[in-house]
């Protein structure tokens, strides 16, 4: 077992991994709005759960949330477009 | 011309051994329909004058002439007219939002329309992937929000309104004068374009995969399973994106709304 480690470490240089780094990059960047995202929403419908008559403020609140988070994600999105790869 | 076009044309199967065909660009660039000279007239804006014809001829239909026990179309329209009045205009702005009542609602439904337009049969391309027409509607708040502030606060008001906060300690005024004026005047249309363009050419883009996806694994054997489960995604993909062009009208509506007020506030 050990032994084959050492020779996998040893032949790292023969491994070649084929792909596109784009989507590894949006992977990256989607975790943050991810998260994003879910804060917004989970503290809305708290919000709305604990006070209903505020509901239309609320909502609107939470697409703005919404809406200035996702457009990490979406930034994301472009990245590979305006630096394409070659 | 189309991905899945292509796709049917060659007849390429998962048996066949061509490769997965899989959307890319090309699914968004299309022969032009007819050519002036270097004017190409493609699809894409064949189908923002339709909207554009649709939208004017309802609402022209709908209040042209207006009566007091409002007809079919005056009360559709009414209802249209509403949600955007009190639903946006008067909660976010205020009373005085509603000079701009009439810009949001023409926003919001043709917005809507060019995006519902992704998934109507034979159209079935949201108007909003090319970047253009989303530049060209950020363009348009971008240009009211600009006119208002100068508007409402004259040149050292409205500079004023755009960059500066109150209350900070010296040191960080340069900074926080930078940060305001690239936010307020370069990132907001920018960020207002690139999401709807960007939600667009996603979901877009998921249909095709998941249409491409269903005809390149059909084959005369068990393994249609496979096939029968993308046709299924593409499906559930097209009830999810309904929900995300109206979400996306909306959200490009209130933050057009947003910076309306912000343009008329009085202090910052």
């Amino acid at each position: 077992m050990s032994t084959d480690l050492v020779s996998l470490a040893a032949n790292t240089s023969n491994i070649s991994i084929q792909g596109n780094l784009g989507a590894i990059a949006y992977g990256l960047a989607a975790i943050g709005p991810g998260v994003g995202i879910g804060v917004v929403f989970g503290h809305s419908i708290e919000a709305m759960a604990r006070q209903p008559e505020a509901m239309p403020v609320i909502r609107t609140n939470m697409f703005l949330g919404f809406a200035l988070c996702e457009v990490l994600a979406l930034l994301g999105l472009v990245a590979p477009f305006i630096f394409p790869a070659k | 011309m189309s991905a899945h076009k292509m796709l049917a044309e060659v007849g390429c199967h998962i048996q066949a051994n061509c490769g997965f065909p899989a959307p890319g660009l090309n699914s968004f660039n299309f022969k032009p329909i007819f050519s002036v000279g270097s004017f190409h007239f493609t699809k894409p804006m064949l189908l923002a004058i339709i909207c554009m014809v649709l939208v004017v001829g309802f609402f022209w239909a709908a209040f042209g002439k207006p009566k007091l026990v409002p007809g079919k179309i005056q009360l559709v329209g009414e209802i249209g007219y509403n949600f955007i009045a009190r639903g946006i205009a008067r909660d976010v702005i205020g009373k005085k939002g509603d000079k701009f009542v009439p810009f949001l609602t023409s926003i919001f439904f043709f917005v809507w329309l060019m995006n519902i337009m992704s998934i109507i049969p034979l159209a079935q391309f949201p108007v909003a992937s090319r970047y253009a027409y989303p530049v060209a509607l950020a363009l348009l708040v971008w240009i009211t929000y600009m006119y208002l502030t100068f508007k409402t606060h004259g040149f050292k008001g409205g500079v004023k309104n755009l960059v500066w906060l109150d209350g900070l300690p010296g040191w960080i005024v340069p900074l926080i004068v930078g940060l305001e004026f690239l936010q307020n005047v370069i990132l907001r249309p920018f960020t207002l374009s690139v999401r709807l363009w960007a939600n667009m050419f996603a979901g877009h883009m998921l249909i095709v995969m998941f249409s491409v996806a269903s005809w390149y694994l059909l084959t005369p054997s068990i393994m249609s399973a496979f096939a029968a489960g993308s046709f299924v995604m593409a499906i559930v993909m097209t009830a999810f994106e309904v929900l995300i062009q109206f979400l996306q009208a909306y959200i490009f509506t209130l933050l057009a709304s947003i910076y309306i007020s912000g343009a008329l506030e009085e202090g910052h």
